[in-house]
């Protein structure tokens, strides 16, 4: 068992990244990201096959240890035979299949994974996953009109999958400060409209039942 | 008993190499810097207080009318070519340890010139003539104490070496192998009391091998005046040979360079198969003429894919750039490459160390560099975090089994720098976009870095899209003074993506707004 942060355990029925399973993570690359922190941070070595365009900076702000993940971005018409080393030397590798995967190079990956007990991750479908993870739109916290910055996000992951994850399991994951955390009680977001201009613009507000505020998102 | 070895160094090469480069005359103050600090520096540089590892400011400072040449080993290699090819017209067997310093046996041309004292004089004259640059010779058993012997200009007597090395102190264990281990192993010993070569040497090896690493093994066996390596040399399998053919020929540096990557690729793989690793590299090249060029280069590490690849290059750049007689009369034909002596890989295994010393580290070290194999040394890399500002501008991929050093430090204030978090998408191609206010006027960041507007909405790929919330500018002044056009805002901006939020990291460059990262 690979280990994963605090906040993400609650989405892995076996609390972790079950060594020798293929893992699809959609939607979210931060999401994919952190999955690498807390098992880099423990000595594990990770790769990161076809990403080319990944933000490494956003990585290490995780948590992940930059200097313990090998990145390959441009695999090219070896991509198969690249995964395939990596599996036996990594615990960790995340790929990014690109359009043209052949099911049955997807299921010999997965296959070797399993053999060699490494992880799979991938950040689009794969057939022969144990898990999915589907991330939701992210809800932004922090910028306003002309002032602050992104300071943190929420957002839904769902987990689904073979076995004992054959139940979905749904979170709202809160991202901040390079932690994540399971969504903490809501809290007024302030995107868009400052919540003042807003209560003007709508009008008198009744105080004994303050109507949340949902501008966006 | 080790071989007489004859030394030819030219003092402060890179000096050298970048004055003639850049058609200097001599006798000008001039230093070379690598990553801010003074690397090499000439005679009148050093008269005036520069001293090697001095940072700019304070080289400058030292000595305001300082010439300053950026650190290029591959011009030094280069022009080195000149002088190597000259020692060659008067000896054989020229192996090159660097450019600089070039070792022959000193036998041949001691016989064919009468003496040592001869062929050194010979020597020093010839080059003088043929390359226009002045240089020292020592002659003494073993590469290591020739070395030495040519810094200080010295014939040291056959059998004498290790009474020549005694006095000497102990940070000359350096001079061949700069690298940090030596370094520290250098500066414990001098904590040890041990200040001298000679004082070194008086340990028993035992008590070396058993305190201390591999490499103070080997560097003991220097302070003793032994040859460096023990003498278990293998002698290379005929089948690591590596030969590839041009057609049409080539003469074209780059485009030799590129299947030099390949070559130093397929190399290193087949003597990691063998488990071994080279440390001297014949590179031969025949032209479509039929003239041929060889040349061996000698390293005291073992060399790593990017090592090879680095000398191939340095060595095709010498000769398809070289003046008359130097260089081949048609393009080149046929690429050869052959290690001359290798090492047992497990000796300075340099990717392993690289990595640690744990099992993981070592699984991994093996996985990338079959990877290395199949795709090429430049394929596989980690991330340096580097200082700077923008989310591409601080990460750095460095090639493994390259250096990872950060070039500027992260650690630093950089103003203007974006608060975390970082996107975790940056794309490789600019994505354009162009911004509006409320009045669909485009956006414009003004001189004095504000906004001509509020941002309202955006159009990204031809798609209107609302924005929700922004913030910005953040104005970047990098190298404002050498390029005016490098100017540019940042705006930090969540939009609208059919009923999503998604958030945005904008450039403005010049006018014109790009998409520099996305919040994924």
């Amino acid at each position: 068992m690979l280990p994963v942060g605090d906040g993400l355990t609650a989405l892995f029925p076996h609390g972790g990244l079950r060594r020798g399973s293929t893992v699809v993570v959609r939607g979210s690359i931060t999401v994919l990201l952190a999955l690498l922190a807390e098992a880099t941070t423990q000595g594990s070595w990770a790769a990161v096959v076809g990403m080319p365009e990944l933000g490494m900076l956003a990585a290490a702000e995780l948590g992940v240890v930059v200097e313990r993940v090998a990145v390959v971005p441009r695999p090219g018409a070896e991509f198969g035979a690249v995964v395939a080393a990596l599996l036996d030397g990594m615990d960790i590798v995340a790929v990014e299949p690109g359009a043209g995967l052949a099911p049955q190079l997807a299921r010999r990956l997965s296959a070797r994974a399993r053999n060699r007990g490494s992880v799979l991750l991938s950040c689009s479908s794969w057939p022969a996953a144990d898990l999915e993870l589907t991330c939701g739109a992210a809800t932004w916290s922090g910028l306003g009109l002309g002032h602050g910055h992104l300071t943190s996000r929420s957002l839904p992951v769902q987990a689904k999958g073979r076995g004992a994850a054959a139940r979905p399991i749904r979170r709202d994951l809160t991202i901040a400060d390079g932690t994540i955390g399971e969504q903490a009680p809501p809290q007024p977001t302030f995107i868009g409209t400052p919540f003042a201009d807003l209560v003007e613009s709508v009008g008198p507000v009744d105080p004994a039942a303050p109507a949340p505020v949902e501008v966006a998102g | 008993m080790s071989t007489r070895t004859l030394a030819v160094w030219c003092p402060d090469w890179p000096v050298v190499a970048a004055s003639a480069g850049a058609g200097l005359a001599i006798g000008l103050p001039v230093g070379v810097l690598a990553g801010g600090h003074v690397s090499a520096c000439s005679a009148q540089a050093r008269a005036e207080g520069v001293r090697k590892g001095m940072r700019r400011r304070d080289a400058q400072g030292r000595c305001p009318e300082l010439i300053v040449f950026p650190d290029d080993p591959a011009r030094d290699a280069r022009l080195f070519e000149v002088v190597a090819s000259a020692v060659e017209e008067l000896a054989v067997g020229v192996e090159v340890v660097r450019p600089g310093l070039v070792a022959v046996p000193a036998k041949g041309p001691a016989g064919y010139l009468g003496s040592e004292e001869a062929a050194a004089e010979r020597l020093v004259d010839h080059v003088a003539a043929r390359a226009g640059v002045e240089c020292q010779v020592g002659i003494a058993d073993g590469l290591f104490a020739a070395t030495l012997a040519a810094h200080r200009g010295l014939l040291v007597e056959p059998g004498a070496s290790p009474d020549f090395l005694a006095p000497l102190g102990i940070w000359e264990l350096t001079r061949l192998q700069d690298t940090e281990e030596r370094n520290e192993l250098v500066d414990l010993l001098r904590r040890l009391g041990l200040g001298t070569l000679g004082a070194f040497a008086a340990v028993p090896e035992r008590d070396v091998a058993t305190r201390f690493g591999a490499d103070a093994v080997l560097a003991h066996r220097l302070a003793r005046g032994a040859e460096k390596r023990p003498p278990s040399r293998r002698t290379p399998p005929p089948d690591l040979v590596v030969v590839e053919r041009f057609d049409p020929p080539v003469d074209r540096v780059d485009a030799v360079a590129f299947a030099a990557r390949g070559l130093a690729a397929t190399l290193h793989g087949r003597l990691a198969a063998h488990g071994m690793a080279c440390t001297r590299l014949s590179i031969t090249a025949t032209s479509e003429g039929g003239e041929e060029r060889s040349r061996v280069w000698r390293s005291a590490d073992p060399l790593t894919p990017a090592g090879i690849a680095d000398r191939v290059r340095w060595q095709l750049d010498g000769w398809l750039r070289g003046g008359p007689g130097v260089r081949p009369s048609g393009g080149i034909d046929t690429l050869r490459i052959e290690p001359e002596e290798i090492v047992d890989g497990q000796v300075l295994q340099l990717h392993l160390w690289q990595a640690g010393n744990d099992d993981n580290s070592e699984r991994a070290a093996r996985a990338m560099v079959r990877v290395q194999s199949l795709l090429g040394p430049e394929a596989v890399a980690t991330a340096v975090i580097e200082g700077g500002r923008g989310p591409g501008d601080q990460v750095r991929l460095v090639p493994w089994g390259d250096e990872r050093e950060p070039r500027t430090d992260p650690e630093r204030p950089w103003p203007a720098k974006l608060p975390a978090p970082s996107p975790s998408i940056v794309p490789a191609t600019p994505i354009p976009v162009e911004v509006f206010d409320s009045k669909g006027k485009p956006v414009r960041v003004t001189d004095t870095h504000g906004f001509t507007g509020e941002p309202t909405a955006i159009t990204v790929l031809g798609e209107p899209k609302a924005v929700l919330g922004w913030a910005g500018p953040w104005p970047v002044d990098e190298h404002w003074w050498v390029q005016p056009a490098n100017r540019r805002s940042r705006m930090q901006v969540v939009i609208d993506d059919e009923e999503q939020q998604r958030a945005l990291l904008l450039v403005a460059r010049a006018g014109t707004w790009t998409v520099e990262g996305i919040y994924d």
